[in-house]
C-alpha cells in the first residue's frame, strides 16, 4: 500500500503547446508572403541582381502586368461581393471602374484649370493650375461617388429577376462610359470628361522610390516606378480584401448569402431585401472606384476607350472562375486571367512560333480561348478553381421551378402520387432535396 | 381589436397603392412624352423626319427579324442567348463570301435569283449553327441556376465572335451587292429600292413563321413546351426535339437578316453582332420577350426612335444612339417588365 503511493505515478510534464496556425490566417499570411516575395524578386532585379532571369521576367512577368493585374484584382473583388456574396448578376461592373477612375481624373488633374485647388496634392510643376487633391482623400471621395452610383444603378433592378436584373445592369455599363466618351463641350455644351481625349496627365502619388544605387528616397512616382506604386496597390487589395472577408463573417454578408441562396426565404426570415441588395451594389461599387483610382495613376490618365463591355465580361469570367465568393480564388482567377491576357498568349505565341517556325497571330485567339474556357467550366466545374463551399451547392442544385419558387408543393395535392414519387425517389423538384442537402 | 386590426392593415396598403399609382403615373408620363417628342420631330420638318423615320425602319425590320430569335429561345427554355446576335454577325459574313464566291456581285436578274439562293443557305446555316450551340452548350444546362447558361451564351458569344474574327479579319469589308439599287420618291422622300425588299422579305418570313407557329403540329408543341415543359413531356411532345427546332427556327431568322444586312449595308465586321443583338434584345424585351407579335412591334419601333434619334431634326445624333437604347431598356424593365403586348404568364419577374 504505502509501495502503490510511492509508485503513485507523477504527474508527466505539461506537452508543449504546439504553435497551430488558425485555419482562417492561412490565406492572408499566404498573400502576404508572396506578395512580400514577389516585391524581393523585382526589387533585387531593379538592384541588378538576379541578371540571368531579369531578362525572362522582364518578358514573362513584367511589374506593369503585375500591377494592372491587381487593379483587375480589386475589381474582381468588388464584383465579387455583388455576383458572389450576393447573387446578384452584375454585367456592367466597368461603369463604376470608369467613375472611379473619373474622379481621379477631376481631382488630381489640370482639367478644372479655372480653379487652383492643391490639398497635399502633387501637381506638376508646370501646371500648378487644377485641382490637386491627396491621392488618399481621392481615393476616399472616389469611394463616396461610386457608392452613391452603385445605389442608383441598383435601384431599379430590385424587384427584376436574375435575367433582367443582368441585362438593365449591362444597360447601364454601357450608358456610363458612353456618357464619358460624349460629354465634352461639342456635345454637352459642358466639358464633363474631355470627350475621347480623356483626361492626362493624372497627378503622381508620393511614395518610397527606389534608387538602383540601393537607397530609399520618397518622392513623386514617375512611369518607372512601378515597383513603389506595386507596395499601394498591394495595400489597397489587402484593404479590398479585408473588407470583404469582414463584411462576409458579419450579419450583412450572411443577409447576403441568405439572398443568394433563396430570396423568397431570406425576406421570410426577416431580411430587409432591399436594404440589402442596395448595400452589395454600394459596397462593391466602393471597391471599383479604388481600384478606379488606382488605375488612373498607374496609367497616368483616364480615356473612355479603356472601358467598355468587354471588360465587364472578363471581370465576371475572373470571378466565376476563380471562384464565386471565394476572394482569394478571385484574385488568383483575375491574376492568372490577366496575365494570360496580357503577356501568357503574346509571349506563349512568340515562343511557339519561333520554335515551329509558324506565323499563327496567337493573341487574335484570346477570346476565343477564353469563350471555350467559360464554356467548358459551366458544363463542367460550375463552383470555379477555388470554390467556396456553399457556392458549390448553390449552383449544382437544379434550379427550382416557378411554382415551387412560390412556395407551392406540386406533390401535396395528391397523397398517392406523393407516396409514389417519394418511393421512385423522384429528384426533379428540388425542395425536399436541397432541405436535406443543405443542412451542414 | 378588429378596428385596430383593420387600421394597421390599411397603411402598408396604403403604401402600395401609392407606389403603383407613381409608377404608372411616371410611365403614362414617359410614352407621352415619347409620342410627344416624335410629333414634334414630325411638325419641325416633316420630311427630315419621314426620312429618317424610313431609314429607322430599315433597320427595324432587321432588328424584328433578330428579336424574333431572341424572344422565341427565350420563351421556351427562358433563357437570354448572348450568342443570337453573334450568329447574325456570322450570317453577314458567310453570305458575304457565299454571294461572292458563286459570282452574284451585281444587281442583274442572276443577282435577284442568288439573293434567294443565298438566303436559303444563309438560314440554313445559321439554324445548323445555332442547333448545334444548343446541343452542345446550353442542353446540359436546362436545369441548372440561371447564372450557368448565362455566362455559357456569353462564352458562346465570344467564341462565334473570334470565328467571325478569323473568317472576316479585324477591319471591316466592302462589299459590292447584288440588291437592286435605285430609289422610289415619294413626296422628297427616297426609299430605296433595298429598303423595299428588306420588308417585303421579312413579312413573307414572318408570315411563315406565324403559320408554323399557329398551324402545324411542331408549332404547336412549341406553344406547349414554352407554357409547361413537364406537361408537354406527358401529352408525348419530344421537348429535345422541339427545343432544337426552335433554335433552328430562330437561327434561320437571323441568317435571313444577316443576308438582307449584307446586301442592304454593304459591309461586314466581326463585331457589329454584340450591339445589334442587344438593340435587338431591347425591342425584344420592348414588345414583351415571349411574345412574336411583340417581338416584331418592339423591333420596329425602336428602329424607328433610334432613326428619328440619329437623323430626325430633334433627335441627341449618333453618339448617342446606344445609350438612348440603353434608356429605354431600362425604363421598360423598370415599368413594364412584361412590355407592350407583355405575355400572359404570372410571376416573369
Amino acid at each position: 500500500m504505502s509501495a502503490s503511493t510511492a509508485t503513485a505515478p507523477t504527474s508527466a510534464p505539461a506537452p508543449a503547446r504546439r504553435f497551430r496556425l488558425p485555419g482562417h490566417l492561412a490565406w492572408p499570411i499566404g498573400y502576404l508572403a508572396v506578395a512580400i516575395v514577389i516585391f524581393v524578386f523585382y526589387y533585387l532585379i531593379s538592384m541588378g541582381y538576379l541578371t540571368s532571369v531579369s531578362g525572362w521576367a522582364g518578358r514573362w512577368i513584367p511589374i506593369t502586368t503585375v500591377n494592372q493585374s491587381l487593379v483587375w484584382a480589386m475589381c474582381a473583388l468588388g464584383l465579387n461581393i455583388v455576383v458572389g456574396y450576393a447573387g446578384l448578376l452584375d454585367l456592367g461592373y466597368v461603369a463604376f471602374w470608369a467613375i472611379g477612375s473619373y474622379v481621379a481624373g477631376w481631382l488630381m488633374s489640370s482639367f478644372f484649370f479655372h480653379l487652383k485647388i492643391n490639398w497635399f496634392g502633387n501637381a506638376p510643376a508646370f501646371s500648378p493650375q487644377g485641382i490637386h487633391i491627396n491621392f488618399w482623400v481621392v481615393l476616399i471621395a472616389g469611394a463616396i461617388l461610386c457608392a452613391i452610383f452603385g445605389i442608383i444603378i441598383g435601384a431599379p433592378t430590385l424587384r427584376l429577376r436574375s435575367d433582367y436584373l443582368a441585362l438593365v445592369t449591362l444597360g447601364f455599363g454601357e450608358i456610363i462610359p458612353q456618357f464619358f466618351h460624349n460629354a465634352d463641350k461639342q456635345h454637352v455644351h459642358v466639358n464633363i470628361s474631355n470627350g475621347t481625349q480623356g483626361i492626362s496627365p493624372v497627378d503622381k502619388i508620393s511614395g518610397p522610390t527606389f534608387n538602383p544605387s540601393g537607397g530609399i528616397g520618397w518622392g513623386p512616382l514617375g512611369p518607372f516606378d512601378g515597383l513603389s506604386r506595386y507596395i499601394f496597390l498591394i495595400i489597397l487589395t489587402a484593404l479590398i480584401v479585408f473588407i470583404s472577408l469582414r463584411l462576409r463573417v458579419g450579419r450583412l454578408g450572411r443577409a447576403w448569402l441568405a439572398i443568394r441562396e433563396d430570396e423568397l426565404a431570406a425576406g421570410a426570415m426577416g431580411v430587409p431585401l432591399m436594404r440589402t441588395k442596395l448595400a452589395a451594389y454600394a459596397v462593391g461599387a466602393v471597391a471599383g472606384g479604388i481600384a478606379g483610382v488606382a488605375y488612373s495613376v498607374e496609367i497616368a490618365g483616364v480615356s473612355p476607350d479603356s472601358f467598355d463591355f468587354s471588360k465587364s465580361i472578363i471581370l465576371l469570367a475572373m470571378v466565376v472562375l476563380g471562384g464565386m465568393g471565394n476572394v482569394w480564388g478571385v484574385i488568383l482567377g483575375a491574376i492568372v486571367i490577366f496575365w494570360f491576357n496580357q503577356t501568357g498568349l503574346p509571349q506563349g505565341g512568340n515562343a511557339i512560333n519561333s520554335a515551329l517556325h509558324t506565323n499563327i497571330n496567337f493573341p487574335s485567339y484570346n477570346f476565343l480561348i477564353f469563350g471555350v474556357l467559360l464554356v467548358l467550366m459551366m458544363l463542367f466545374k460550375r463552383e470555379g478553381f477555388v470554390p467556396e463551399a456553399r457556392t458549390k451547392l448553390l449552383l449544382r442544385e437544379p434550379g427550382r421551378t416557378e411554382v415551387e419558387s412560390l412556395g407551392g408543393d406540386l406533390e401535396q395535392l395528391s397523397p398517392e402520387l406523393e407516396e409514389v414519387t417519394a418511393r421512385s425517389g423522384d429528384g426533379s423538384e428540388g425542395s425536399t432535396d436541397s432541405a436535406e442537402r443543405s443542412s451542414p | 381589436m378588429t378596428t385596430t386590426t383593420l387600421a394597421a392593415g390599411r397603411a402598408p396598403q396604403v403604401a402600395m397603392r401609392l407606389r403603383e399609382v407613381i409608377l404608372i403615373g411616371t410611365g403614362a408620363a414617359l410614352s407621352i412624352g415619347l409620342v410627344a417628342w416624335i410629333i414634334w420631330n414630325l411638325v419641325s420638318s416633316p420630311t427630315q423626319t419621314i426620312q429618317a423615320g424610313v431609314f429607322g425602319l430599315s433597320n427595324g425590320v432587321l432588328y424584328a427579324l433578330v428579336a424574333l430569335g431572341y424572344t422565341l429561345v427565350y420563351g421556351i427554355i427562358e433563357l437570354i442567348n448572348f450568342a443570337h446576335g453573334d450568329l447574325f454577325m456570322l450570317g453577314t459574313v458567310f453570305s458575304a463570301f457565299v454571294m461572292g464566291a458563286l459570282g452574284f456581285t451585281h444587281a442583274n436578274v442572276s443577282g435577284i435569283f442568288g439573293l434567294i439562293l443565298v438566303l436559303m443557305l444563309a438560314m440554313v446555316f445559321c439554324a445548323s449553327i445555332n442547333v448545334a450551340i444548343e446541343f452542345f452548350a446550353y442542353r446540359r444546362l436546362r436545369h441548372a441556376p440561371k447564372l450557368a447558361p448565362l455566362i455559357t451564351a456569353v462564352g458562346m458569344s465570344f467564341i462565334l465572335q473570334n470565328i467571325g474574327l478569323q473568317w472576316n479579319g479585324s477591319q471591316p469589308r466592302q462589299w459590292s451587292p447584288a440588291m437592286p439599287g435605285g430609289h422610289v420618291n415619294l413626296g422628297g422622300v427616297t426609299i430605296g429600292y433595298d429598303v423595299i425588299i428588306d420588308t417585303i422579305v421579312t413579312a413573307i418570313l414572318l408570315l411563315i413563321m406565324t403559320w408554323v407557329v399557329t398551324k402545324t403540329r411542331a408549332g404547336k408543341a412549341m406553344r406547349a413546351t414554352a407554357q409547361d415543359q413537364d406537361a408537354a413531356r406527358l401529352m408525348g411532345i419530344n421537348v429535345n426535339r422541339i427545343i432544337s427546332f426552335t433554335f433552328a427556327m430562330g437561327g434561320a431568322l437571323a441568317g435571313a437578316a444577316g443576308l438582307l444586312y449584307q446586301q442592304t449595308i454593304g459591309t461586314t465586321s466581326y463585331n457589329i453582332g454584340f450591339q445589334l443583338g442587344l438593340i435587338a434584345f431591347t425591342s425584344a424585351v420592348l414588345g414583351g420577350i415571349g411574345n412574336l407579335t411583340g417581338a416584331v412591334l418592339g423591333g420596329l419601333l425602336i428602329g424607328l426612335i433610334q432613326g428619328l434619334n440619329d437623323g430626325g431634326p430633334h433627335g441627341f445624333g449618333q453618339q448617342w444612339s446606344q445609350s438612348v437604347v440603353f434608356v429605354i431598356l431600362i425604363l421598360v424593365m423598370v415599368f413594364k417588365p412584361t412590355g407592350l403586348l407583355g405575355k400572359n404568364v404570372g410571376e416573369k419577374v
